[in-house]
């Protein structure tokens, strides 16, 4: 892959948030990541598309080192390196619930915990040992209106998480995803599982986040990509065919395949 | 409508290959019938069952309370059935149930517990595969090896850290029974601990939550029915053990609730009073009926606990 012109463009004033290196990703002995590089740009929305089983999630999982929950992965090469640390947080030593701590994530299907609306925005904080009543009171608050949620739930926060509808449950996850200050976020097609409503407000929401903190997401659907993000990268069977600003991927491709991919002649 | 509207006009030649199919085939229609009669016979057999034996119990129980004050059987303290001057107080048997099921649920929930949560969240897949049915094995321990292991090994450990220790007591019988019913509250806890979905365990990692906490903060909670289930299932085996304590507990009656004494339960006095001589009728052997209803309330009572606390406690996830 080479970095089109296009995004130096699109970089003016972005600082390298992290940059992935040629980095090989196995499920076993199945070759998912081939190569890969790209630059993640700070307080940028970046997407990633393609076909299923392309990689796309799998590069996702990469940043907060999720793989490794599952015995047969491997990291085989290449690395992410992460800014402005300057460090490969693929790297043996590095420990992965530290790179969790910095690097948060959002996933397919809202998954809030069996535990209060107060409590799931609390848990990132006390799983990092915050005990102090008002201080976490101070951080739910402010993450669950960094979400959008606080009108709707400030008068029944002691209410379980599963009792919010679809879209609210995806807001309360983000809500707990931010509540910790992380400098990344990562979103794996956060709204597949959402009607056309709470996909919009999401969408929203993820415009108004990179204020605050980079972000990459996966999505299927290429409107959305097109929509939200500033860069794309379009993988095709665990390579990434090409990388630039959101507008150029969209509207001038350098490549045939992703050409086709996005006026939808395949995929 | 539609369905008459889609026949062809033009009717099927005789003979043909359509209108053999439809022929009414009865006999199906009758094997039907006879399977479903045989499923639900199998099934009505077993309530059947436990309505004969629930009118066994009441009917002989009704007859033992005919002499026997119900004020009596609850609140005597002495339980002396045998004797001429008889005592009917259940209490001294209760006392004796209570007290071993509490040693007993001490070892099992703990450790049981402990035992899902490592297999379930920390063990690897061989470890597991090794480990899981050597577990379900010491379930499968008949139980009155238990009670000689409980007589003839345990006590006499417990007798050099406590020499006081009479050589019956329910302390031993206690541990014993508790360690025979770990298979089952870890077994069933670990498959509630497993039920719950990947995604939830995931959402705890990307938090930065480590093994532990995502253990104990959000499977287990997320697991709490099928957990709390196998706690009253633990209970209801304690409280329905025989052997053990018949054989190793010391089956004299006595109201205490010292684990370091020897005590009869109400299991092993309908042990203790079925293996007599008792002639049928006689007031000495409907106590057995008595204390067996007891028992029988005491396991409802437990089972009605776990069916509430499943419903209350059912995770949406």
């Amino acid at each position: 892959m080479q970095i089109q012109t296009g995004v130096e463009a699109g970089v003016e004033g972005a600082l390298l948030k992290a940059d992935v290196r040629e980095l090989d990703f196995y499920y076993g002995a199945f070759h998912a990541l081939k190569r890969v590089s790209m630059p993640i740009y700070d307080h940028r929305v970046t997407a990633l598309i393609g076909p299923s089983g392309c990689g796309k999630s799998t590069l996702l999982r990469c940043f907060n080192r999720m793989h490794d929950l599952y015995p047969g992965n491997r990291y085989a090469g290449g690395g992410i390196v992460l800014y402005p640390d300057d460090t490969n947080l693929l790297a043996p030593g590095v420990d992965p619930i530290e790179v969790r701590m910095r690097i948060s994530m959002v996933f397919q299907k809202p998954n809030p915990f069996p535990k209060s609306i107060y409590e799931n925005v609390a848990y990132s904080l006390r799983v990092r040992g915050m005990r102090n009543k008002s201080e976490l009171d101070d951080r739910v608050e402010s993450a669950l209106k960094g979400a959008a949620l606080w009108s709707e739930v400030s008068n029944r926060l002691k209410e379980l998480g599963a009792n919010l509808s679809g879209g609210q449950q995806q807001r309360l996850c983000i809500a707990r995803a931010l509540a910790s200050d992380p400098e990344i976020i990562l979103f794996d097609e956060p709204t597949s599982a959402l009607d056309p409503i709470a996909t919009a407000s999401i969408e929203e929401l993820i415009t108004e986040l990179k204020e605050k903190v980079t972000i990459l997401i996966v999505t299927h659907n290429m409107q959305q990509a097109a929509r939200i993000s500033d860069f794309t990268g379009y993988m095709y069977l665990g390579e990434m065919v090409e990388f630039g600003v959101t507008d150029q991927i969209f509207i001038k491709p350098q490549k045939k395949a992703t050409e086709d991919y996005i006026t939808g002649r395949f995929g | 409508m539609i369905a008459s509207a889609s026949i062809p006009s033009q009717p099927m030649p005789i003979g043909s290959g359509i209108s053999d199919r439809l022929s009414k085939k009865a006999s199906r229609h009758v094997k039907e019938r006879i399977i479903e009669g045989l499923l639900f016979s199998a099934a009505a057999f077993s309530v059947f069952v436990t309505i004969a034996i629930v009118y066994v119990l009441v009917k002989e129980s009704w007859v033992f309370f005919q002499t026997v004050p119900l004020s009596d059987f609850l609140f005597d303290t002495q339980w002396t059935p045998l004797f001429d001057d008889a005592h009917y107080g259940i209490m001294v048997l209760l006392s004796g149930t209570l007290t071993s099921s509490g040693v007993a649920l001490l070892v099992a929930i703990p450790l049981g517990t402990i035992i899902a949560i490592y297999l379930s969240e920390f063990a690897g897949f061989k470890v597991r595969e090794i480990a899981k049915p050597f577990l379900e094995l010491l379930g499968g321990v008949p139980t009155i090896v238990y009670g000689y292991f409980a007589l003839t090994f345990l006590t006499p450990i417990l007798q050099k850290i406590y020499p006081d220790l009479p050589g019956f007591n329910l302390l031993s019988a206690g541990l014993v029974m508790g360690i025979m019913i770990i298979p089952y509250v870890a077994s069933l806890s670990e498959d509630a601990m497993r039920a719950v979905p990947m995604s939830l365990r995931e959402g705890s990692y990307a938090m930065g939550a480590t093994r532990l906490q995502t253990a104990l903060w959000v499977v287990t909670p997320a697991a709490t029915s099928g957990i709390a289930s196998a706690y009253i299932l633990g209970i209801s085996r304690a409280v329905g053990e025989t052997m053990i304590l018949a054989v190793a507990a010391g089956m004299q009656p006595n109201l205490t609730f010292d684990p370091t004494e020897p005590g009869a339960t109400i299991t092993s006095y309908i042990v203790q009073v079925a293996l007599g001589d008792l002639p049928h009728g006689s007031i000495g052997y409907q106590t057995i009926f008595a204390a067996g209803l007891t028992l029988l309330l005491m396991t409802l009572f437990f089972n009605l606990l776990g069916y509430w606390l499943r419903k209350r406690f059912r995770e949406v996830y």
